[in-house]
């Protein structure tokens, strides 16, 4: 199972300023390991941010995005309260979904 | 006996309502929404096919684009890329790193308030010119930027 994601959901004005953290090795299918051995491709394809559950970016991703991607987008028309959440689905079928809330500026 | 064709009836009904309701798309998965993965375009391993399969081939350069990222980084693993898009309409972001093995790094693409604005981080395995291509109102627009790499980080 994977890692949970950190979200944080900052209100600028109307505008919310998301970042998000994901816990994933994005392996590029190149390295090698102590064995000499490739590591397999594990990365990321699909991303999905909703902001109350309607769906404000769509990413798809390829193994040169880092390891434990960063991402961070801005969402207008956002209020204290909203729900973002965020969904990843690897190339293996895995996938997680995590959800936050918009907070004021402190 | 008509009591229970009555009940039967609604049974029906309520099937139908749960198959209308799949076949409207709120049963689907969450994702898959836009466009399936661009499986060419991430197998690209040339800038121009890389382009050519978001359908940015020989588009034009626009200076509403704005590629924040540093002039020289020193661990290629993690690059800082952020783009921000000024072109009134932007549907779309994809962030393209020229020598990279497998130059197009990400796509995204932006929606309801989806402000024009992306930041996230890629590996780049040499120096190369970072590209920004984006779509507004179907029509697209590039930037570029070089990143000068210390260490690579593709291995």
């Amino acid at each position: 199972m994977a890692e949970p994601m950190k979200i944080r959901a900052t209100l600028q004005g109307d505008t919310a300023d998301v970042r998000v953290l994901m816990l994933h090795p994005m392996e590029t299918g190149q390295r090698r390991d102590g064995k000499g051995e490739i590591v397999p491709l594990h990365y990321i394809q699909s991303v999905l941010v909703t902001h109350n559950g309607k769906a404000v970016l769509d990413a798809q991703w390829s193994q040169a995005v880092s390891r434990n991607p960063f991402l961070g987008i801005r969402v207008k028309g956002a209020r204290v309260g909203d729900k973002i959440s965020v969904t990843w689905v690897d190339n293996k079928g895995d996938k997680r979904t995590d959800e936050a809330t918009v907070a004021a500026a402190s | 006996m008509n009591k229970v064709r009555r009940s039967l009836f609604k049974l029906t009904g309520s099937v139908i309502a749960i198959a209308a309701a799949g076949a409207a798309g709120m049963l689907r998965p969450l994702l898959g929404w836009a466009a399936p993965w661009n499986k060419a375009g991430f197998e690209s391993k040339a800038l121009a096919d890389a382009l050519k399969s978001l359908g940015a081939a020989n588009a034009p350069e626009s200076r509403d684009i704005a590629i924040t990222a540093p002039d020289i980084a020193e661990n290629g693993a993690v690059v800082p890329i952020a783009v921000t898009s000024r072109i009134p309409g932007t549907q779309q972001i994809s962030i393209v790193a020229e020598k990279n093995p497998f130059p197009l790094a990400a796509t995204f693409d932006v929606a309801g308030g989806g402000e024009g604005y992306v930041s996230t981080r890629i590996k780049m395995g040499q120096t190369s010119d970072v590209w920004a291509v984006v779509k507004a109102d179907g029509r697209f627009f590039t930037a570029k930027k070089e990143v000068k790499i210390t260490v690579g980080g593709c291995g």
